[in-house]
């Protein structure tokens, strides 16, 4: 369906474990998924339902705790397919990537910037770092990004602290410091989480613009329905380490078929609500990632549940690129 | 030279918050001019500090000498301020060459952890369970008297300090988000380490150092008078005051030891407050 050419990444099977000093926790559990260039996918979920896990094991930022037991993650740069989860953690190549090839974006921005360098000083870093170019052109880029990003005199503000600048504004020179290299793919961990509302748009519209200008993909690490909606083209719904569902952004959020994405998008509060109507809930709390149920992990929690949730559910291919991971989406799901 | 503009804005701001701090500002006062003093020794005072003038011993302070001659006929007031190079000498370089040895150690242990940090650990407490002036004397009598032998003597037991603080400083840096953001960047460990983290922890080092510069100088001077630190031929504060430990010279003939003694304590007084002052102005908790 997909030509391979077409392809950024494709992440297949991917487990990642963190290894603490009794116990095993499964975090990411068999994750699959590809992204197309010039797309973004979207991946939502509850704390701790293995996203930033996933997007970390990507460019290997796990803590020492944590490795990638078993799955490949494939990058498709223009020099070909590099394995990335074959690559070692710090090695020369790994890093010639983080940055590069792949940028991120932290949830933080007030905490993600080095409080006693400028911010034009770590842009300028993050350039000659990846490429031979001199101090004062790497400052003239770094110039040339923030006024690209709205910020208003950027040639003396590159001379401030982080501390001088506004949340808004150091999300801003965060998303400069990581396109700066014109990366191929975008990680954003939560971008907007930080920031308050009319900030979050201005910031999304921002990074919209960046990757209609560059073409980059995008990886969208959030919880936030709305913004998946306005952002993303394809969604992954994960719940507990794994991919529950998976599609467009048509499919998934038009009609759901795995009862917890239905859970999610039924406790989003929307304009037009009926009034006195309660915002639904997910009843139950997720389950510890080292003791997890027996079958479908979500079953416990389940509306719909049935004794065949008992045994592990398998994707289900809705076709069209439409997967959902529970035996009962092919029934209809009514409530 | 990006670095450069960058490191003197960051200074100069600091330098306003100090200008307002009064007790700092009369710390750095006595001691810019103390060491304004001694730089320029030989403007103000004609003799050498080592010249031997039989004919005019123990002569009380007078135009010719302002602070008097001591029992070989040797100006005090110039060997005070040639004394004030040694001594000034000898107490900043220990702190620095301390902090130099513990800022690497604790940088390295700190970020990496593991054996190294677990072993350092133990030689630093080794070194941290002998009062340090006993440490001292021991390596006196080691390595012998001498300038450099103090200095380095000084750095090597003075070390476990700032290895703490510096490593307890990486401990909690090195868990920061922008650290993590660095290596997200593709930025390799030891320019992390070095040149990410490392700025992080210069304010309280810088205090350590200030504050362990009066120590040594006070070491230096306790030493000299007990006959253990620099040859008594070269003039340091504590040899003026050795010089001058006889029941009927402390008695009879003030001069000889009332200025080295206060220069000591004004200095190491200025140097306190001064290293106070900076601490407040470099601690953002305070």
């Amino acid at each position: 369906m997909n030509s391979e050419s077409d392809l950024i990444l494709k992440v297949d099977n991917l487990q990642t474990q963190f290894h603490l000093s009794r116990r095993v926790v499964k975090a990411v559990n068999g994750v699959s998924f590809q992204m197309k260039r010039g797309r973004t996918l979207g991946v939502v979920g509850e704390s701790g339902c293995g996203k930033s896990v996933t997007a970390h094991s990507i460019v290997q930022l796990l803590p020492k705790m944590g490795r990638i037991v078993d799955g490949s993650i494939t990058y498709y740069s223009s020099n070909g397919a590099v394995e990335l989860s074959k690559l070692k953690r710090n090695g020369s190549e790994m890093r010639a990537i983080r940055g590069k090839e792949i940028g991120m974006i932290f949830q933080d921005p007030m905490a993600s910037l080095n409080p006693v360098f400028t911010i034009g000083h770590q842009i300028a870093e993050n350039i000659t770092q990846h490429e031979k170019i001199s101090r004062a052109a790497a400052m003239e880029r770094a110039v040339e990004m923030l006024t690209m990003l709205g910020i208003p005199q950027a040639s003396t503000r590159i001379k401030d602290y982080p501390h001088q600048f506004s949340g808004g504004m150091k999300q801003r020179a965060m998303i400069a410091l990581a396109m700066v290299c014109n990366p191929k793919l975008l990680i954003a961990d939560e971008p907007t989480t930080a920031l308050d509302v009319t900030i979050q748009a201005q910031i999304l519209e921002l990074m919209k613009e960046m990757q209609h200008k560059y073409g980059t993909s995008i990886i969208l690490i959030t919880h936030n329905m709305g913004i998946v909606a306005d952002m993303a083209d394809d969604i992954a719904v994960m719940y507990m380490g794994r991919i529950v569902e998976f599609g467009t952004v048509r499919q998934v959020l038009g009609s759901p078929r795995h009862p917890y994405t239905r859970a999610l998008l039924q406790s989003v509060p929307v304009l037009g609500i009926a009034k006195g109507e309660r915002l639904k809930t997910i009843r139950g709390s997720t389950p510890d990632p080292s003791d997890m149920p027996e079958g479908c992990e979500f079953a416990p929690r389940c509306d719909f549940a049935t004794k065949q949730c008992k045994t592990v559910p398998a994707d289900t291919d809705l076709g069209g690129g439409h997967r959902v991971r529970c035996w009962n989406c092919m029934g209809g799901l009514t409530t | 030279m990006v670095t450069k503009a960058v490191k003197s804005s960051l200074a100069l701001r600091n330098w306003e918050k100090l200008r307002r701090n009064k007790l700092a500002m009369i710390g750095f006062c006595i001691v810019a001019f103390m060491i304004l003093c001694a730089v320029c020794a030989p403007l103000l005072t004609p003799y050498s500090p080592t010249d031997i003038d039989l004919g005019s011993r123990i002569k009380p302070p007078s135009l010719s000498h302002p602070l008097g001659t001591d029992k070989l006929g040797r100006d005090v007031l110039s060997r005070l301020l040639y004394g004030a190079r040694v001594s000034i000498l000898i107490g900043l370089s220990g702190a620095l060459g301390g902090a130099v040895i513990g800022t690497i150690i604790g940088c390295i242990s700190g970020y990496f952890g593991g054996w190294f940090d677990k072993v350092m650990l133990r030689v630093s407490e080794i070194f941290m369970t002998f009062p340090q002036i006993i440490l001292v004397l021991i390596l006196v009598v080691y390595f012998g008297q001498g300038l450099m032998n103090l200095i380095f003597i000084f750095s090597i037991s003075g070390w476990p300090g700032t290895y703490r603080l510096v490593r307890g400083k990486f401990f909690s840096l090195r868990e920061e988000n922008y650290v993590e953001a660095c290596r997200a960047y593709g930025i390799g460990e030891l320019s992390i380490m070095f040149r990410h983290i490392l700025p992080n922890t210069f304010s309280p080092v810088i205090v350590t150092v200030t504050l362990s510069t009066a120590g040594y100088i006070l070491a230096e001077s306790g030493l000299s008078f007990l006959g253990l630190g620099v040859p008594s031929g070269i003039p340091t504060w504590g040899n003026i005051i050795n010089s001058a430990k006889a029941i009927d010279v402390i008695s009879n003939n003030p001069w000889l030891w009332l200025p080295p003694g206060l220069a000591i304590s004004l200095f190491v007084l200025g140097v306190n407050f001064f290293g106070d002052g900076l601490r407040d102005v470099l601690d953002p908790n305070q």
